[in-house]
Formats: C-alpha cells, sequence, structure tokens
C-alpha cells in the first residue's frame, strides 16, 4: 500500500504548524528519553519505585498463570510418578539406607564444626526465619536477568537478601515492593558471586553471562585448576551469601576459568526460600567504604 | 419453521433492531482505544510466568507498535514512541529510558522512510521492522552496559532470529484487531 502523502495537510496555516509541533515534540520526547536514561545509568536504582509498582499491578495475572503452570506439571509429573511406583520405591528404600549413614556423619560432622566455630570465637548472626515465596516470572526480553517473587515486604523481605531454592542459589533480592520483590538471578552479568570448589575449597569468582550459564574465575589467575564436573558452591566470602549454597556445576574449562551451570533453575523451581544476610555488618562496611555492590568490593 | 426452539435459536441483531442498517460509523472510542490497548498488553506480557535462561522472549511490546505503524501509517502522532516506549521500560527490565529513546527514534526513522519511499508492500514492511528490532536489541544491550556489566552481543541472536520470524504472525493478529476495529 502506497503511504498516504499527508505530509502537507493542505493550505491550512493551523494544520501545518499542528504537523510542525509533532515533530519538535517527537525529538523533543526522544532527548527527554535520553535524559530519563542517562539518570537511570547514574543511579540505576532511581526508578525501581516505578518498576516495583509495574510488577504490584501485574503480579495477580502473573500468580494466576503460574498455578495454572504448576498444577499441569505437578499433573504431569504425578501421572509418570505412578507408572513406575514399584521399582521406585525399591530404589528409594535403598537410597534412604545408604542416606541415613551419611546423615549420622554429617550430623556428627555439624556437631564438631560447632566446636571448632566456637573455639574460634566466630558469631553467625542466623536472623530470624526464612520466608518461602514463589517465583511468578523472569524478565524474558531482556538481557538483564531479574525474576518477581510472589512476596514482598508484607512478609519482611528486604533487598539485598540471599535468595536459594531447593537445588542451590538463585540469586539476591535488589527491590521489594508491598507483595512482590525483584531478584537479580546468579546468570546475571550483574551479580558476583563469592564461591568455591566443594571439593577443596579453591576460592572463585562467579559471574552470570545472561545464557542460563555462569563464568567461574578462580582468584589466583593464571593457573586454571577447573575440571569438568567440579561441583562448586558458596563461599560466604564478602557476608551476604552464607557459605556452602550448592551453586553449579562446571560444564566446560575457559580460557580463564570454567563456565558453569547453575544447580537451580528458575523455570524449575516453584518455591525459593529468602535468607537473612550471613554478615550483615560486613556488607554494610563494604556498602559504606565503597557504595556500591556487597561482593564487588571484595 | 415455527418450532419455538428454532425461533430461539435464530440470529438476531444485537440491540439496535430499529437503528438503521446503511450509513452505520465505527465507534470512535473502539478505533482508539484498541490499537493502544494492545500495544500495552503486548509490553506487560515480559510479567507473565515465562522462564527463559536467556533473552529469548520477542520484544512484543515494540512488534505489536511496529506492526500497528507500518500497517496504518500516521494512526498516531510521531511523538508517540515516548510514551509507548516508557511504558515498555517498566516492565522490561530494562534501564528506564530505554525503550523511550529507541522507540521515539524508531518513529521518526519510520517517518523518514515513509516520506521517501515510492511504493511499500509487506516485504518492505516486514525488512523495515526486523532492522528496527535488531537495532532496538542492541541498543537495549549497550544502554545495559552502560549501566551494569553486560554479556556480550551474540546473546541476542536467537532472540533476533525469533523476533524477525514472529513478526508477520503480530501484523496478523493487529490486521484482525484491525478489522474488528473498523467494523461497524
Amino acid at each position: 500500500m502506497a503511504p498516504p502523502s499527508n505530509r502537507r495537510p493542505g493550505y491550512s496555516r493551523k494544520a501545518q504548524f499542528g504537523l510542525f509541533a509533532t515533530y519538535v515534540l517527537a525529538i523533543g520526547g526522544a532527548l527527554f528519553a535520553a535524559l530519563l536514561l542517562v539518570v537511570s545509568i547514574v543511579d540505576p536504582k532511581g526508578f525501581n519505585a516505578l518498576r516495583t509498582a509495574g510488577a504490584e499491578i501485574t503480579a495477580p495475572v502473573a500468580r494466576f498463570f503460574n498455578s495454572i503452570r504448576r498444577s499441569v506439571g505437578d499433573l504431569a509429573e504425578n501421572t509418570s510418578a505412578y507408572l513406575d511406583a514399584a521399582s521406585k520405591n525399591a530404589a528409594l528404600t535403598k537410597e534412604v539406607e545408604s542416606s541415613r549413614q551419611k546423615l549420622n556423619d554429617a550430623a556428627a560432622l555439624k556437631v564438631e564444626n560447632e566446636r571448632l566455630r566456637s573455639l574460634l570465637g566466630l558469631i553467625e548472626e542466623s536472623g530470624g526465619e526464612g520466608v518461602v515465596a514463589r517465583l511468578i516470572s523472569t524478565s524474558a526480553s531482556s538481557t538483564r536477568r531479574t525474576a518477581t517473587l510472589s512476596e514482598g515486604s508484607n512478609k519482611g523481605i528486604e533487598a539485598g537478601q540471599p535468595i536459594r531454592g531447593p537445588e542451590g542459589l538463585i540469586g539476591r533480592t535488589i527491590s521489594v515492593g508491598p507483595t512482590t520483590a525483584s531478584v537479580l538471578l546468579v546468570t546475571d552479568a550483574d551479580n558476583v558471586v563469592p564461591v568455591m570448589r566443594a571439593e577443596d575449597g579453591l576460592p572463585a569468582f562467579a559471574s552470570g553471562l545472561a545464557n542460563g550459564t555462569v563464568a567461574i574465575r578462580p582468584i589466583n589467575l593464571g593457573v586454571n585448576p577447573f575440571k569438568k564436573g567440579d561441583v562448586i558452591v558458596t563461599s560466604g566470602n564478602g557476608g551476604l551469601y552464607p557459605p556452602n549454597i550448592p551453586f553449579g556445576l562446571v560444564l566446560d574449562k575457559s580460557d580463564d576459568g570454567a563456565i558453569a551451570r547453575p544447580f537451580a533453575d528458575p523455570a524449575r523451581t516453584p518455591y525459593v526460600l529468602t535468607m537473612p544476610t550471613y554478615q550483615p555488618e560486613v556488607v554494610a562496611a563494604q556498602e559504606g567504604g565503597e557504595d556500591g555492590d556487597a561482593e564487588q568490593a571484595e | 419453521m415455527n418450532n419455538p426452539i428454532a425461533s430461539i435459536m435464530r440470529p438476531r441483531r444485537s440491540g439496535g433492531q430499529y437503528q438503521s442498517r446503511l450509513n452505520r460509523t465505527q465507534s470512535p472510542a473502539r478505533m482508539t482505544v484498541i490499537p493502544v490497548v494492545s500495544v500495552l498488553l503486548a509490553s506487560m506480557a515480559s510479567a507473565l510466568p515465562i522462564f527463559t535462561a536467556g533473552p529469548l522472549l520477542p520484544p512484543l511490546g515494540l512488534m505489536v507498535f511496529l506492526a500497528w505503524r507500518l500497517m496504518r501509517p500516521g494512526i498516531w502522532p510521531v511523538w508517540a514512541g515516548l510514551p509507548f516506549g516508557l511504558f515498555d521500560d517498566i516492565f522490561s527490565g530494562q534501564p528506564f529510558g530505554s525503550a523511550g529513546l529507541t522507540w521515539s527514534l524508531a518513529m521518526l526513522a519510520m517517518e523518514i522512510i515513509d516520506s521517501n519511499a515510492v511504493w511499500r508492500d509487506h516485504w518492505q514492511d516486514w525488512l523495515i521492522a526486523t532492522i528496527i528490532i535488531i537495532l532496538v536489541l542492541f541498543a537495549g544491550l549497550w544502554f545495559v552496559s552502560l549501566a551494569h556489566s553486560a554479556p556480550g552481543a551474540t546473546i541476542l541472536l536467537p532472540q533476533i532470529i525469533l523476533s524477525a520470524l514472529f513478526f508477520p504472525l503480530v501484523v496478523r493478529l493487529c490486521a484482525r484487531l484491525d478489522s474488528w476495529r473498523l467494523a461497524t
């Protein structure tokens, strides 16, 4: 279809000026948006209130669809669980036996750990109970990897709390609304998590690659000790994330470290748990000193 | 058929039985509201529980916006990119003002293309929309990288391919909405 030739709306001066005014408005609008962009780049948290309001408005719809998604998923899982119930039962019984043994060992280790810690004089802040919430959406079209939680300040969630799922670390809250909270996922490039290799405590950092994987970089550059299949857990450095939360599995070696896949996939994690900040005073000191993100001060 | 049930089932004209069947006009409210609401709803689609590992969901708000603008040049004033873009920024997770700027520039670019184009068809519209979507996505990534650390540009490839393939469908949807919008 040929575009209508509405460039010159007749001989009316008023109409011509009106058209001219829309162009002026359009260019002014672009400049205004550029100004807003500069403001939000300088102060990324500046427009959080607007964004929180948006999340609050859409949360009921997201909750509704999320419950449908989960019940459909549960249905499929329950049906398939019935099909091989007998063999699974036998396998599980065997597994319980071996797990019980390991549990006893772990209990003994825990007692020993506590005794050693008390010897060292470490005091752990174990703030109140965590809050169980649901992940109701992710930023599916943006390169920023954030998710929305179904609970907010009504349940006492604060900005800067670690979030974990049953399988491992999910991320941390960055802004909190009345009934929703925004979570920066570990796969976001901005989220730097202090981690270590589970078997020998080799310290490293993880930062997201925004495609569902994270890059692991050892603190001691020059050597690249990672190998495929290494298990990565949080190290507790920096004071934000508690130590020994399962983090990810190394998929491949890279030039300066490794590529790992986080254990916790937001798509398969219906429920998550907010945890208190591991060492709030350390985080507070770092934020005061650098005025930046807690773990980046490390 | 004097069967009473058949007479109940017989389709009737809704309400205005005594209205004129000729020379009816469209409802002006419906004509303005349908395109606007469709863009706003598409912008809010990222609030649905769609869990992706990376940026994969096409920028639906932008695509519906472009589809309307390319299908009906002059449907919105040139400055319409700003309000629609700022609304999209609330839900997309990009730095606030990013879509406000890029959509405004897209609107101006389309105006310039319109003033130079001699003839337009669907393929050309598809090409224009794809180029604009690619530029907007890369600009969005660049804005993110100014504010935070950001991944490399290859991360956008799946989203770009998906958006380009998805655009004709969005045009079809908007055309359906358009025929409903202009129905009397």
